[in-house]
């Protein structure tokens, strides 16, 4: 790993500065993740005097249980539904800015703010609007003779869930957006007008190609949000209901360990979850350095 | 732009103000709601345009809460908040700039396992660890305290790595001639790294206050005590008045109000909001 070409050779300074954030690492990261590992091989008697090592047993049941099926392909259709709505819209609010020229730095201050408010907070928001009974959007819907309930309907619920995290992400996905297009050469876009090619050929085969490195990016980032990010908005909004029909694997754990205090299964849970971060993270950091040698 | 297109251009604009409107409008409704009075949400309809009791809203939740919701006072919520928001910034700050001098600025024996073990903390966020990590917490007996709502936190991969790249690009020689001139490495650190580390400190402290301000599950996990209760978990509670209609308006004065700080931080500071965020997820 890179150093400096000279450095300072005390021998024990660098232990001394390191001390700090590897002991809340070690205390609050690391060894409870090794509890976690451990309790999802166990079990636990109804009374927690004796645990026993059961080897694989929690996670066996974990994958044969239809709520965890159900919660996996709720999180599966949630994730890749806040990514793509999430993305295509802030897509296009950026090719939008880039094009304007006196005005984006208005524009861009009147888009990125929701990054700062709370996922539970954006749950609200969105809670309130689509309240069956006083919210504007089913007072909407209903006059183009839909009738909004996400109380019972899931499907409704579900939908809820995406608008309000898409709504949330946007704001993200729109900067990063912005810097990749800027980094597209204006020289390229110019030789193609000159060609004879109009704005959305332009787009499509040439600025859209040379974008893929920060929508890949992206892609990994918007799944990794809504697979774990998302946990006040449920909570605020659905809590995982009607029927289970919102709940996803990162509210599963909470529930299942601190509502229905099921220890073992939770921390099986949280390993799965653990690993899917790992993927998820060996991915993004792989595609960063190849980033770099470009 | 390339070429001029009158058509085009006017699209660009529409699309625009669609999309602050989209992304507006929930906050506004929100904030009108919070300037009405109890009665008018019984219409079965949102009002649109802002009431008249938008002084009287907000000095209730601000002086006195809602007793009965179990929520105290907003002011000492929105006091929390800000406590632990800068707690977890400047915390998280200081100890990635020492590791990241560490981990830069000397050779030692562990300095490749100290380096993967912060970055194994990127992999398990709060909510994949929750329930290991709360016994460790009430073990320690650092439930309803401010130290159990920050420390947890506090460590931070990225801060670390955003620092460590920012160090590598300082010249070999500006230490060199540091050490010619007798500086020790405290000294060095001191009066030459961070006042260079400036900007970037600036910058990931926007980032890390929005941070530590927007978290949800690990007070609402760790706090019984109203005293040390944030103001965003808080109005989850406000909020999740059983079986009864929330009192909107004061849910959405409350709401409103644990929005602004953040929201405005990020608007006043939106430069270094911006390379922030950009830096940080490198």
């Amino acid at each position: 790993m890179q150093t400096k070409r000279t450095i300072f050779p005390n021998k024990l300074l660098p232990y001394i500065l390191l001390a700090p954030q590897l002991a809340v690492t070690l205390i609050f990261f690391i060894w409870p993740a090794m509890q976690a590992v451990k309790s999802s091989f166990e079990r636990e008697d109804p009374f927690g005097f004796k645990t026993t090592f059961i080897w694989f047993d929690n996670y066996k049941r974990l994958f044969a249980d239809p709520s965890y099926i159900n919660a996996a392909g709720n999180t599966f259709v949630f994730a890749i539904s806040v990514t793509v709505f999430s993305m295509s819209l802030s897509l296009l609010l950026a090719v939008a800015v880039n094009r304007v020229l006196r005005t984006n730095r208005l524009y861009t201050t009147l888009l990125v703010w929701p990054y700062a408010v709370a996922p539970v907070v954006v749950g609200i928001l969105w809670w309130f609007m689509f309240n069956p009974s006083i919210g504007i959007a089913p007072y909407l819907l209903r006059g183009l003779g839909v009738s909004w309930n996400h109380r019972i309907d899931g499907s409704q619920a579900m939908l809820l869930v995406i608008i309000a995290a898409s709504w949330k992400q946007i704001s993200y996905n729109f900067l990063f957006f912005v810097a990749g297009l800027q980094s597209v050469p204006q020289s390229l876009t110019e030789a193609a007008a000159i060609d004879g090619a109009g704005p959305f050929k332009r787009f499509w085969t040439i600025v859209f190609p040379l974008l893929s490195p920060t929508t890949f990016f992206l892609l990994i980032v918007n799944i990794n949000y809504a697979m774990f990010d998302t946990f006040g908005i449920i909570d605020a909004t659905t809590a995982g209901g009607p029927a289970q029909a919102t709940n996803i694997l990162v509210y599963k754990v909470y529930a299942d360990g601190f509502l229905g205090l099921n220890i073992g299964s939770s921390a099986a849970q949280s390993v799965v979850l653990m690993l899917i971060v790992i993927v998820l993270t060996a991915i993004q950091f792989r595609y960063v350095e190849r980033r770099v040698q470009y | 732009m390339v070429e001029n297109r009158p058509f085009l251009s006017f699209l660009t604009h529409l699309v625009l103000i669609i999309g602050v409107v989209l992304v507006a409008f929930p906050v506004y409704l929100a904030f009108v709601a919070s300037t009405h009075g109890e009665g008018d949400f019984l219409s079965g309809l949102v009002p649109l345009w802002p009431g008249p009791h938008l002084i009287e809203n907000y000095r209730l939740m601000l002086t006195e809460g809602i007793s009965t919701a179990g929520a105290p006072p907003l002011w000492i919520m929105l006091s929390n908040s800000l406590i632990i928001a800068i707690i977890i910034a400047v915390g998280k700050i200081a100890i990635s700039l020492l590791s990241a001098y560490a981990i830069v600025f000397f050779k030692f024996r562990f300095r490749l396992i100290a380096f993967w073990i912060i970055f194994i903390t990127l992999m398990l966020p709060v909510e994949v660890r929750i329930i290991p990590t709360f016994k460790v917490v009430a073990d320690l007996g650092l439930l309803n305290s401010y130290v159990g709502l920050t420390l947890p936190l506090i460590a931070s991969a990225t801060a670390t790595f955003l620092f460590r790249q920012f160090f590598l690009t300082i010249p070999d020689e500006l230490m060199e001639a540091a050490r010619v001139d007798g500086a020790g490495p405290m000294k060095f650190f001191r009066d030459i790294l961070l006042p260079l580390s400036r900007t970037n400190i600036a910058a990931l402290f926007v980032i890390l206050f929005i941070y530590g301000w927007v978290q949800y599950l690990w007070p609402m996990l760790v706090t019984t005590d109203s005293r040390y209760y944030t103001v965003v978990m808080g109005i989850k509670r406000l909020a999740a008045t059983a079986d009864a209609e929330p009192r909107w308006h004061l849910v959405m004065a409350a709401v409103t109000l644990a929005m602004l700080p953040p929201v405005l931080v990020v608007i006043f500071m939106q430069r270094l909001f911006i390379k922030g965020l950009v830096e940080t997820e490198k």
